[in-house]
């Protein structure tokens, strides 16, 4: 721990905040937040720099990597690169295949981007806790005269809830646009409010309805939360342990860091292929027709 | 955990890391695999196609060899026919030629054995003659002598 100064829950506190960039409310002034407070007052109207610094930075080592090996994809004896980019490819497909019984272009890129992004995102995970942010601090306090306490800097994008809602929010507009697209305004419509009380009545059929659109309403709503904060909740809960084993002693940290670093990677895997097939299933929902 | 524009920024990233994705990561590499799949396949297919045509070839071959076994048979059979054939008429015509032969060289020795007598009686009846006469020139009277002689001769 190089909390210095620092009790345990300031340590803890300052390693949960991000890096913000945003509209000071008190005066109208675009800044990065100097404490957490100041963070959450910003509200809406601010950016984390690290989470989207990281985020962007980690697909833009999946796009170049892939797209190296695509551009000089062999139909002969694969390398070692592409051989291993070819696996990952395959896995996908033939989830993407199992899950998704439609046929569209989109859903396997895209499945294989939240795959492969969410992972390289939880990867960051396994960086030791102060690794990174200590060399932030140092840079920040030797070249920008920043105060060491106000230097906040996660590396782990999914332990920011704004990363994972983003994405699964994104995969819910595109549900909802697919749903209106494949079953028409009024297919979806009856979807969310004829199901699943329903009755030969016309009269009893009318009083179903609200009742219907609610049950169906808080299924509809409950997917792109449950979806993005099951990604979120993991990998936090991950980090909070991390930095928790942090507080030890220094000669101890090892006895429980270790363990849970190799159980990690096994969470980390789970948690990105999980996010894949939720979002190959809502979309494979959406394109359902005729079911009902 | 403050939720703020991170999260749209975030979507926006999400949207063009996939169309991306879309358009430069996933086509080339599953175009790749699916070739690939392809010409395995068509090796595949090929090699079982080789080896029908292998079978094939074999039983080809067997019959051909066999063909072949038979037909070395026949000719040996012929040639040995023919050899019998060359070598009796050899005999026939080496025997009429020892017998031409042997009928030259007897007709050859008879008429040896004639001159032989011819010259031998010559050589004889000279000799008697002389014998005669050396014996007569002492004593004997020509005349009747001679007349003996001659009845000696005609008798010879």
């Amino acid at each position: 721990m190089a909390a210095g100064a620092q009790t345990g829950s300031e340590y803890i506190k300052h390693h949960l905040t991000n890096w913000t960039f945003g509209k000071d409310p008190s005066d109208g002034v675009w800044k990065i937040a100097e404490t957490a407070q100041q963070a959450q007052e910003m509200g809406f109207y601010a950016i984390h720099l690290d989470s989207m610094g990281w985020s962007v930075a980690l697909g833009f080592i999946f796009i170049l990597l892939f797209s190296f090996v695509g551009k000089k994809a062999t139909t002969g004896v694969p390398g070692g690169l592409q051989n291993s980019i070819e696996i990952i490819i395959e896995f996908i497909d033939t989830n993407v295949k199992d899950t998704f019984s439609h046929t569209n272009k989109l859903i396997a890129p895209m499945a294989l981007t939240a795959f492969v992004w969410v992972l390289l995102m939880n990867l960051m995970d396994l960086v030791p806790v102060d690794f990174i942010p200590q060399i932030a601090t140092f840079i920040g306090v030797n070249f920008y005269d920043m105060d060491p306490h106000h230097v906040y800097f996660k590396i782990v994008p999914t332990t920011d809830p704004n990363v994972t809602m983003g994405m699964s929010l994104s995969v819910f507009f595109l549900a909802l646009f697919y749903s209106v697209k494949n079953k028409g305004v009024g297919g979806f419509v009856g979807e969310l409010t004829l199901h699943p009380f329903t009755s030969k009545n016309f009269l009893i059929k009318l009083i179903l309805i609200p009742i219907n659109l609610f049950l169906e309403g808080v299924s509809l709503l409950a997917k792109p939360i449950s979806h993005g904060l099951r990604l979120f909740g993991n990998l936090y809960a991950g980090e909070m342990i991390f930095i928790l084993i942090a507080l030890l002693p220094l000669y101890a940290q090892w006895t429980l860091s270790v363990p849970w670093a190799i159980f990690h990677i096994l969470v980390i895997v789970l948690q990105a292929f999980i996010f894949m097939v939720l979002m190959v299933v809502y979309m494979n929902m959406a394109h359902d027709t005729g079911d009902h | 955990m403050n939720i703020n524009l991170t999260l749209i920024g975030q979507a926006i990233s999400f949207a063009i890391f996939v169309w991306f994705c879309m358009k430069y990561v996933w086509p080339p590499i599953t175009s790749a695999l699916d070739q690939r799949k392809k010409t395995i396949s068509d090796g595949l297919s090929a090699a079982e196609l080789g080896q029908q045509a292998l079978e094939k070839a074999k039983i080809e071959v067997d019959s051909k060899i066999s063909e072949a076994k038979s037909e070395a048979k026949n000719i040996v059979s012929m040639a040995e026919k023919r050899q019998g054939d060359i070598l009796d008429e050899a005999n026939v015509k080496a025997a009429e030629e020892t017998s031409k032969k042997l009928k030259l060289a007897e007709q050859e020795v008879e008429q040896l054995a004639m001159r032989l007598k011819e010259s031998l009686k010559k050589d004889v009846s000279k000799l008697v003659v002389e014998g005669a006469e050396m014996i007569l020139k002492k004593e004997i009277d020509k005349q009747v002598h001679d007349k003996a002689i001659k009845d000696l001769v005609t008798k010879i």
